[in-house]
């Protein structure tokens, strides 16, 4: 049957246009029923036994869904109209929708209302487009009603009183979310129900008690007419608001439209903008831009500076910039312009992990109680909630989601999703970092598992036969790794060659011959983007025999690999470069220390110590010629625990170790990285996945400067050549010196990123801390996914296979790339938060005195990085809360903090001895303190 | 954009391997010497054949066979937006091409030396595949018109998008950007007489693709031939024999 939607629509040009699209409407969409004796059940998800069949309304889905991802709600039919509706008011939900119907174990049926030739509705004339798409539900409703007659109950569920009113008239049964939750007896889901609109007057009313809170706090966003026209004609400017990970008071909003950062103040400036949202921001007026930044200082000392490890670049470490201008005015960084927000286009809301603040128990007890819930991540506000289990919440790491924000309070609204676990508790801290960091720690699905090679895997015949495959398994491959490794994804191999010259081999695991192109395998590690490494656990990319059987480079064993191979001059010159698909058996898989001691121990004279020895010395021309280049050599404080067998609590921690083997094995696969970025970049100069590490401004230099110049230490940071050269010189008396100003160097910098070769032009895709033009990922596929695009790229530019179609697709590309860059910084973060959170759990038990050095000065107090644990904290001179007090004084030009009557004075980079301790301010909320001995 | 629901739904609500509906009507010209109206959904296009006739630029005559003319036009009101159609623009001019030389490849021309034949297409309503709905109706009218053929040419379109093959796309799903083979055959003769393409498509996805618009050809012919017979039947009817 044939229908003929007609709509009117304005172009973008800003014509009214009418609009006229076929509408096709069938005999062959079914219920999903198993019982259903006239349809065909075949694609049924609905239970066989289902008493009761939900149909929700749009408003139920949008505003409920948290409930509806509850287990308990079960035998759903969602009708298409509700999903498109949903999908054009909020796209996650309409994702979490999707995915609970795509899910297996729920039963969960997308009825396709829209296109059944029985639930089809008409427009009517003078009915508006809710109105017809309430009218269709109700439809659609009865419909089942009558189809399903007897073997099932089908119950309405919906929050819009006149659509209830009207269903029941129509003789829909109809139910409202809560009454239909209170009649499951479940009571923990009542937690989960988002409070209705109507619920607003309630608290108003209750605010009244407390006449001082009941006042505007906000101004009134404005409504979004204003605010295209506003960006149109450029009073407003729109961005993605970012606020500072240390000082949630500031944020920022990248803004196109004036090529500049805006700069917001202070909550009332950011008017309830969450950190993510795209948001119209209007610029303050030009006098009003300094005198914003003196609150924001005062606003930044009432918030609380944690011990953190030190941050490993830019991205990682405190804004200071803008805070630090208070001394001077002819700083340049003033003239940054600020705003305040006035309308928010698209929200950012999630859930969020954290828990309650502390508070006196209420009266009452099992009733509702309000709790304000203190997110983990700084950056967003307190939210506040509803429960009826409070007792049981406080002690608990929760989750939680907004619903609104209104003008009179200062605190959004939520409702709990669910409880991780115990405050404090190993377990469930390490999940909270996981979920902050939005890793994926599911167990592989089955059809993941499905596409791996069947268990035991061995190297076939066909492989050995493939024309492709070169056999290299006569060669003296070995790898070199940390201690326990289990996914080798590198092995090396190094020959003499008649004519004084080395063959040299990198063999990387050949993971693209198991992950396929298009394969749920495939997308699965695309999404995940790369392994994650925690302190006593690991999150794999790709599955577990993958990683550590199949792929990993295990001594003695046959394995399939993708070498590059050169020939090398012994002088390190690369003569020629081969790339191919192999077979290797690798003879050893040593461990870093093993390696150094075989190349130490004078004594051994076996193949293998003679292999390694050429190499290293290979390695260390390549590297002395790399930093002839300008590559920088920057140090950062990487901490290694010792981790109890059975308790799995840290037993001991200290900085990583760096040896000359495992110096010898990167530079190894710097190398290879940089010849195969070079070869896929010749093949595919639009579609190559390269990596770039943009240059850092000054600017973005400007704390290291100020560090040096206030102790006489005079650096060129003109190019990374005369940075490194003047690093190289930066020698003090005592042997820290250096590495610590290395390290201050390496935070200055930003990360390096992925990027597809396409979206930039050849001088950006720079590597400047490696001072390479060109740089890419290919050496471990088994826990990077871009390593394994680039593995694709190289097979296809040798002509092995064909590049997949993706490839094609430039924006899927970048986009591909950005969620690399993502997956990859969070973690990082996952792996920085899991290693401060087993700092906290070893100083338990262990208050110590150490020695540490001063990085910062601040005006209360001054940050000190302790060398042996690799963290970074406050150190308070006066107590906090009573600031200003007039007993130190800070000297911003030489970087000193002096007590007034000259008795004490601490300059930057001092030596001090400090106590480290845990304290618990608050019941559960265990924080690392430092103080002066 | 999803264009291929989860339920396995088009946005207009057929299903992946589904075409639109047909509707063809000969003679709706009178003073053609053959015309047809031809429908796929809401893409509407009316055709006239004049011919075979006397050459009307003497210089283009060719001895051993017909001149085929085409000329395809797009009526003004024939999209939503009354945007005026300048006559003679790069699009219509490669179209009129295309049909052209699609006909012509069936017409038995040999056995019209010294003759031209006259083919008018216009477009009268556009929903995306206008080009397919020209051939069919080009088909019809110049059956209608008694002109000699080796076969029918028929005419479908096929894409490819959200990973699946899709018969017959309609303008929202011509416009996403994704790959469109418009395929023109001779379905008896199993001979391919119009192979077009745009945006790139891998060669084991654009043989599916193909295939699918070969089977859209097929149904077409097998409609076009219902309408041929009928017609048949009419004038049959009509002489009273």
């Amino acid at each position: 049957m044939l229908q003929n939607k007609s709509f009117v629509k304005r172009t973008r040009g800003g014509k009214i246009t009418k609009v006229v699209r076929e509408h096709y409407l069938r005999h062959d969409i079914y219920c999903g029923a198993p019982v259903c004796k006239v349809c065909d059940t075949s694609g049924a998800r609905l239970s066989p036994t289902a008493s009761t069949i939900l149909i929700f309304d749009t408003n139920v889905v949008l505003h409920q869904i948290d409930l509806i991802e509850n287990p308990a709600i079960e035998d759903v039919v969602v009708l298409s109209i509700v999903l498109e509706e949903v999908k054009n008011r909020n796209l996650s939900v309409y994702n979490r929708v999707r995915a609970l119907c795509s899910n297996s174990l729920r039963k969960f049926f997308v009825f396709s209302n829209e296109h059944h030739k029985d639930t089809y509705v008409t427009d009517m004339s003078g009915e508006s487009k809710n109105d017809r798409n309430d009218r269709a539900i109700r439809v659609a409703a009865q419909w089942y009603q009558t189809h399903l007659a007897g073997s099932a109950k089908v119950l309405l569920i919906t929050n819009d009183k006149e659509n209830k009113r009207k269903a029941i008239e129509e003789g829909i049964s109809a139910e409202t979310v809560e009454s239909y939750v209170r009649s499951l007896s479940k009571p923990e889901l009542l937690d989960l129900l988002v409070q209705p609109a109507s619920e607003d007057v309630k608290m108003e009313d209750a605010e009244d008690l407390r006449p001082s809170k009941r006042k505007v706090i906000y101004s009134e966003h404005k409504p979004m007419s204003e605010i295209t026209s506003g960006l149109h004609r450029g009073i407003y400017h729109q961005g993605k608001l970012r606020v500072n990970r240390y000082n949630p008071f500031e944020a920022y909003v990248g803004s196109e439209s004036i090529g500049d950062e805006i700069i917001i103040y202070g909550r009332t400036n950011m008017n309830r903008a969450f950190d993510g949202d795209i948001v119209a921001v209007e610029l303050l007026p030009q006098d009003q831009w300094h005198e914003e930044k003196s609150l924001a200082l005062a606003d930044e000392e009432d918030e609380e500076e944690d011990v953190h490890l030190v941050p490993g670049s830019a991205d990682d470490a405190p804004r200071t910039i803008a805070a630090q201008g208070s001394a001077g005015i002819t700083e340049p960084v003033q003239n940054r312009p600020s705003g305040r927000v006035v309308g928010i286009i698209k929200r950012n809301w999630h859930s969020y992990c954290g828990s309650l603040e502390p508070m006196a128990k209420p009266a009452g007890g099992g009733g509702i109680a309000h709790a304000l819930f203190v997110s983990k991540d700084r950056r967003i506000p307190k939210i506040r909630i509803q429960t009826r289990q409070l007792e049981n919440l406080m002690d608990k790491r929760i989750i939680v989601a907004v619903d609104s924000w209104d003008r009179l309070s200062r605190y959004p609204s939520g409702h709990y999703v669910r409880t991780i676990g115990v405050i404090g508790d190993k377990d469930t801290e390490t999940e909270v970092v996981l979920i902050e960091n939005d890793i994926n720690t599911r167990p592989f699905s089955s059809q993941v598992l499905a596409c791996l090679p069947p268990l035991p895997w061995f190297v076939s015949s066909e492989d050995l036969a493939n024309p492709i495959r070169q056999d290299l398994r006569q060669l003296r491959v070995f790898s070199v790794d940390p201690p326990g490794c289990k996914d080798i994804d590198d092995a090396l191999h190094c020959t003499a060659l008649p004519n004084g010259n080395y063959e040299v081999g990198v063999h990387i695991a050949d993971v693209t011959n198991f992950v396929h192109s298009g394969t749920p395998l495939d997308d699965e590690a695309s999404q995940r983007g790369t392994s994650v490494y925690l302190v006593e656990r690991r999150i794999d990319m790709l599955p577990k025999p993958l990683t550590e059987d199949i792929c990993s480079l295990r001594a003695d064993v046959e394995r399939l690999a993708f070498s590059v191979i050169w020939e090398m001059t012994a002088e390190a010159e690369i003569i020629s470069a081969r790339y191919t698909k192999s077979v290797i058996k690798s003879c050893a898989a040593l461990s870093y220390i093993e390696a150094q001691a075989r190349m130490d121990d004078s004594r051994l004279m076996d193949p293998l110590t003679t292999d390694l020895r050429n190499m290293n010395s290979l390695a260390k021309i390549m590297r002395a010629r790399r930093i002839e280049r300008g590559a920088l050599t920057l140090a950062s404080a990487e901490v290694k625990f010792e981790i109890d067998t059975e308790t799995h609590d840290p037993l001991d921690m200290g900085m990583y170790q760096i040896r000359e083997a495992n110096q010898m094995v990167e530079e190894f696969m710097l190398a290879a990285n940089v010849s195969v970025a070079e070869k896929i970049l010749k093949h595919f100069p639009l579609c190559s996945l390269l990596r770039r590490h943009p240059s850092p401004t000054r600017e973005m230099l400007e704390p290291l400067l100020r560090t040096a110049a206030a102790i006489g230490l005079n650096l060129d940071v003109s190019s990374s050549k005369a940075l490194a050269d003047s690093l190289d010189s930066a020698v003090g008396d005592d042997p820290y010196f250096n590495k610590l100003i290395r390290i201050l160097a390496t935070r200055c910098m930003t990360q390096a990123v992925y990027f597809c070769s396409g979206d930039l032009s050849p001088p950006e895709y720079l590597h400047y801390g490696l001072a390479a033009s060109l740089y890419t990922h290919f050496t471990s596929p088994i826990r990077r996914y871009a390593d394994v695009i680039t593995h694709r790229l190289l097979a296809a530019s040798l002509g092995i296979y064909k590049l997949p179609t993706i490839f094609q697709d430039g924006p899927r590309l970048t986009s591909i790339a950005d969620n690399l860059n993502y997956r990859h910084r969070n973690a990082q973060m996952a792996s920085r938060a899991s290693v401060e959170l087993h700092t906290v759990i070893f100083f338990k038990k262990r208050p110590t005195d150490t020695e540490a050095r001063i990085v910062r000065i601040r005006s209360n107090g001054f940050f000190v990085f302790v060398p042996k644990y690799g963290i970074e904290g406050p150190v308070y001179l006066t107590p906090r809360g009573e600031k200003g007090s007039g007993e130190w004084y800070v000297d911003e030009q030489q970087q000193k903090i002096r007590k007034m009557d000259g008795s004490i004075s601490y300059s930057v980079l001092q030596t001090v001895f400090i106590h480290m301790e845990i304290v618990e301010p608050q019941p559960n909320r265990p924080k690392l303190q430092l103080s002066l001995v | 954009m999803e264009y291929v629901s989860p339920e396995g739904l088009r946005l207009d609500g057929r299903r992946p391997m589904e075409m639109r509906q047909i509707r063809g009507e000969i003679g709706v010209v009178d003073k053609a010497d053959g015309s047809a109206v031809f429908e796929m959904g809401n893409t509407k296009v009316i055709a006239a054949v004049y011919g075979p006739r006397e050459v009307q630029n003497r210089s283009q005559q060719m001895n051993d066979r017909a001149l085929v003319r085409c000329e395809y036009t797009m009526a003004n009101f024939s999209t939503g937006d009354r945007m005026r159609k300048p006559k003679g623009d790069r699009r219509s001019t490669e179209i009129s091409l295309v049909i052209r030389q699609t006909m012509e490849a069936c017409i038995m021309t040999h056995l019209m030396p010294r003759t031209q034949i006259d083919i008018f297409v216009q477009v009268l309503q556009a929903d995306g595949g206008t080009r397919s709905a020209c051939i069919n109706a080009a088909t019809l009218a110049l059956s209608d018109a008694g002109i000699p053929m080796r076969d029918l040419v028929t005419s479908c379109s096929a894409g490819y998008l959200n990973s699946t093959p899709l018969l017959d796309l309609n303008y929202v799903e011509d416009s996403a950007g994704g790959a469109d083979v418009t395929l023109g055959i001779m379905p008896k003769l199993d001979k391919v007489t119009l192979l077009q393409m745009d945006a790139k498509l891998p060669l084991d996805i654009f043989e599916n693709v193909m295939q699918l618009a070969i089977e859209g050809c097929k149904a077409v012919a097998t409609y076009i031939r219902e309408v041929l017979l009928e017609n048949t039947k009419q004038l049959e009817y009509r002489r009273g024999t």
